[in-house]
């Protein structure tokens, strides 16, 4: 996939003392459902203004590992902590808090269907009314919208939409509250290569924008490649490879190989 | 599996299934009484189940208020107690055949429709996505349906009640000649507030009920397609056996005022 210059991931550099303390610290994660187990042990860190990139095969535990950041899932051992708190032990409203400061792009963009695309981008915003800062409810409406380029369909409903046109939708409900952190649950898949490279520069746009941390899942590798900073590759419920694309496509572990065929 | 039926066949799954309902009952009167509640989407259930049932009740109760009256004529007459059918017409419309028929019906429509609807957001991730933006999906979901549904539905009742009850007098009209000031004042002679009140009591549990388990099966579906249909389907068997058993009840309770 050819991209232009100017949209390559934020030239991060992994220098120990300058990241600063994790937004995301996952210490040995343990979930299963029945005996079934999915992740075995699982780490990871989440630094500001980093894309980080997790690639698995099918049924790996991807979802389920976004899932437990936000509480969607309990997990069952380990510890989790998001923004500083340990995310299993908050209350309702303390939890409620921390979440609209982590967006969350679902597999299958999860607009509300009964709503028009304004109505879907007031939805979180009229209900966390300290997020507007003093400014005005359309203002913000519109400026989430021009951003993912979209603000042309302010009256549509989601049914008019298309695929990938519903993703940015998605994306722009999640920017309005201006959240620190964005988990990207595999948001290329099911779309053709232009609309994907599409989203794929609009992630970059939106990240240089608003300064967020990303975690984006995925199995596309060419997604990976222009959008990472740094890799990790689940594999057997662990985070089984670490390191920058480059690092790991010349990595000599079969497991890790299997990856970049 | 809370969207199969098995529970009506085995003993544990019964338990089980009418413990989540308490539970999920109990967490609907815990977020009822937390402010704010989302009025805008509470009107606009309430529009929805209201107003979007009306023609649908209004049909059905004129038809059984007809049919009933055709098909009891007779019997009266051979007894000589022509006269008194408006009285028995009332009572038993106003009494039972309202409610309940109401109630089915909107078991049929409205349960299902919340248990379609729900499952629907629920297996395309909406509930989720509203969960994790920080919002409560289960106070702008379900306790306004629910809501929508109980104060709606002896509304609903009193309409039935009353097309039902202008059903039957067509009838006496057509074959006895009786006019309309004669079987108004007969009809509303025989009914008494010891009517209108348990019945309308009654009706709210019934509304209460319907939302209950539509908003429960839908809130609860199981992913893929098959889910949202389990949801609805169930929904409407769960909340159609559940009204019987509620009438039951609440024909014994006013049975015991009654006779006091
Ligand atoms: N609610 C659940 N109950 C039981 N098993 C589950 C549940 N959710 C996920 N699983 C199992 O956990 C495993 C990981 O699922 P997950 O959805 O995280 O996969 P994934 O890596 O996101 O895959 P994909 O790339 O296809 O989206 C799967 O084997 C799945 O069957
Ligand atoms: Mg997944």
């Amino acid at each position: 996939m050819q991209t232009s210059p100017q949209i390559q991931a934020n030239p991060l550099i992994f220098n120990e003392k300058e990241r600063g303390a994790p937004l995301i610290e996952i210490r040995d994660l343990h979930k299963a459902f029945g005996n079934h187990h999915v992740l075995n042990g699982f780490n990871m860190d989440l630094f500001e203004r980093e894309n980080l990139v997790i690639v698995g095969k099918s049924g790996s535990g991807k979802s389920v590992l976004l899932k437990c950041i936000v509480r969607l899932e309990e997990y069952d051992s380990g510890s989790l902590k998001v923004l500083g708190s340990n995310i299993s032990e908050l209350g309702q409203d303390e939890l409620d808090r921390i979440r609209s400061d982590v967006g969350f792009l679902f597999q299958g963009s999860a607009l509300y269907d009964s709503m028009t695309v304004r109505e879907n981008l007031q939805f979180p915003l009229r209900r966390h009314a300290d997020r507007m800062r003093g400014e005005d409810e359309e203002k913000l409406i519109l400026s989430a919208l021009e951003s993912v380029g979209l603000a042309h369909t302010l009256e549509l409903m989601p049914e008019e939409l298309s695929g990938g046109m519903k993703r940015r939708v998605a994306l722009a409900r999640t920017l309005i509250l201006r959240p620190k952190i964005i988990l990207y649950d595999e948001p290329t898949s099911g779309l053709d290569p232009i609309t994907s490279k599409e989203i794929i520069e609009l992630i970059l746009k939106v990240q240089h924008q608003y300064d967020t941390a990303s975690l984006i899942i995925t199995h596309d590798m060419d997604c990976a490649r222009v959008i990472s900073n740094r890799m990790i590759i689940l594999v057997d419920g662990i985070n089984y490879g670490e390191g920058t694309y480059q690092e790991l496509a010349g990595s000599s572990e079969p497991k890790i190989r299997a990856f970049f065929k | 599996m809370p969207t199969s039926l098995n529970f009506i066949t085995n003993g544990k799954a019964f338990f089980d299934e009418t413990g989540r309902i308490s539970l999920f009952a109990a967490r609907f009167f815990r977020e009822v009484v937390k402010p704010p509640l989302e009025w805008r989407e509470l009107l606009k259930q309430c529009y929805v189940v209201g107003y979007q049932s009306l023609l649908l009740v209004g049909v059905t109760g004129f038809i059984i208020g007809l049919v009933f009256d055709i098909q009891t004529r007779p019997t009266m007459i051979d007894f000589g107690a022509e006269g008194y059918m408006p009285a028995m017409v009332s009572i038993a419309i106003v009494r039972e055949i309202g409610p309940i028929i109401t109630a089915l019906i909107c078991a049929g429509k409205i349960g299902s429709s919340i248990g379609a609807e729900l499952g629907s957001m629920k297996v395309t991730e909406q509930i989720d996505a509203m969960e994790v933006s920080g919002t409560n999906p289960f106070k702008f979901l379900v306790v306004t349906r629910i809501l929508a549904v109980t104060l709606m539905l002896p509304l609903l009742v009193i309409m039935a009640d009353t097309v039902g009850l202008f059903g039957a007098f067509l009838v006496e009209n057509l074959k006895g000649d009786v006019t309309f000031s004669l079987y108004f004042n007969k009809v509303f002679n025989n009914i008494v507030f010891g009517d209108l009140i348990p019945s309308t009591l009654k009706s709210f549990f019934f509304g209460f009920a319907i939302g209950l388990i539509g908003c429960y099966k839908g809130y609860n579906a199981e992913k893929g397609t098959a889910g949202v249909g389990a949801a609805a389907n169930v929904a409407v068997v769960i909340a159609s056996l559940l009204l019987f058993v509620l009438d039951l009840i609440a024909v014994l309770v006013t049975d015991i005022f009654y006779d006091l």
